[in-house]
């Protein structure tokens, strides 16, 4: 009952002539938050399902020509730094939880518990980009670039086959890149929302649905960690 | 478990989010040390690599994105995408696996030796068409580069 009178100041936000006493931010078009927060959710998953198919199309051609050139593959991978990769690994893990975390404070009301967690997440995600830079800077200078940029005169197997390699490293982890900045963005959306105090256990669907955006990220970077840089 | 539910989203205490990051750490150690084993064949740790990668997945989807205590429906969602991913390497692998062996496209030296004994080989096949008497001459040309080119196949894929 605490939620109807909670609402009944906020409804004049709502500004929509409403009389009836509800969350500020439940739409139209759905009787309850409830209905809201579960339509919002199936969304969410349908997006993620073409996320999965849009990485698992460079997966599977990944699988396809590293079973073709298993030494070439094999050669080129010594050329990644597998710590920084397990660093990257371990930072993204760690930023999954504090977003969970931040998901549990919000359906908790604990604005600033909320609040911190996100900070931790933009941080973490923060430091896999600075150690993604130095591995491309590395990769850059050394000339092991996609297709024709591919300028490193030291390959051990013949046939041109670990510029292969290099050019679905720089796709599968650039991409992966993209979302990792797309994330960011999105969680300093939610975290602006979350100072602003839009949040509480009663309305927190942007941070639930961020949360397993963030997740989906952190899944692919554990494929790709073992894929790419432990294949042998 | 103070369940004062105004929502009925079941979220797991804290705590277990705790548990689930060790043992994620604790897969990550083992996929390492996995990777510097020697199992024999190379085949056999990519598939304990994609195992242990498998296992931290779930982790991450039945705890970390809730699908445990969610609605069936985004599981369904969820598996349907996987079942689709399959579908994809699954004709895939087939398709590789009942082709000639196939040259890439940035392979140089052969790649033009291939192409010109294709070209001559589909000029016989498109000149009856065109007319009888022209077909006769290029056809014998076609015959002999058409009879070298599985012996200079193989060489690109060694």
């Amino acid at each position: 009952m605490s939620q109807v009178t909670g609402a009944t100041g906020a409804s004049t936000i709502h500004g929509h002539g409403h009389e009836h006493g509800h969350s500020p931010f439940l739409q139209h078009h759905f009787a309850e938050m409830e209905q809201q927060f579960d339509a919002s959710k199936i969304g969410m998953w349908l997006f993620l399902v073409t996320e999965i198919l849009l990485f698992g199309g460079l997966f599977v051609g990944f699988g396809i020509m590293q079973g073709k050139f298993p030494e070439a593959f094999y050669e080129a991978h010594h050329h990644l730094d597998w710590k920084l990769g397990a660093l990257n690994t371990v930072v993204l893990l760690v930023s999954s939880y504090t977003m969970v975390m931040a998901v549990h404070s919000a359906s908790k009301s604990n604005q600033k518990a909320l609040i911190r967690y996100l900070v931790i997440t933009l941080l973490c995600a923060a430091i896999f980009l600075v150690v993604k830079y130095f591995e491309y800077e590395h990769k850059i200078h050394d000339g092991l670039l996609p297709g024709k940029f591919y300028t490193y005169k030291g390959d051990h197997v013949p046939g041109g086959q670990q510029a292969t390699f290099f050019s679905f490293y720089f796709m599968m982890t650039g991409l992966h890149g993209l979302h990792i900045l797309g994330g960011m963005t999105v969680i300093g959306w939610v975290l602006k929302r979350a100072i602003a105090g839009h949040f509480n256990s009663s309305y927190y669907t942007p941070v639930d649905l961020v949360g397993l955006y963030w997740h989906l990220v952190d899944l692919i970077w554990i494929y790709l960690f073992p894929l790419l840089y432990l294949i042998s | 478990m103070s369940d004062h539910s105004t929502t009925a989203h079941h979220h797991p205490p804290a705590k277990l989010y705790a548990g689930v990051l060790a043992a994620l750490l604790f897969l990550t150690v083992i996929t390492v040390a996995a990777s510097r084993v020697d199992f024999g064949s190379s085949s056999i740790n990519v598939v304990i690599a994609l195992a242990i990668a498998t296992c931290k997945a779930s982790l991450v989807i039945l705890y970390f994105m809730h699908l445990r205590y969610d609605k069936p429906l985004n599981s369904l969602i969820l598996l349907t995408g996987v079942l689709f991913l399959g579908v994809l390497l699954a004709f895939c692998l087939i398709d590789i696996d009942s082709r000639f062996p196939s040259r890439p496209s940035n392979l140089k030296v052969p790649i033009a030796a291939g192409a010109a004994a294709a070209g001559a080989g589909a000029a016989p096949g498109t000149a009856p068409a065109a007319g009888a008497p022209a077909a006769g001459t290029p056809a014998p040309a076609a015959a002999p580069s058409g009879g070298t080119q599985p012996a200079a196949a193989p060489t690109p894929s060694h």
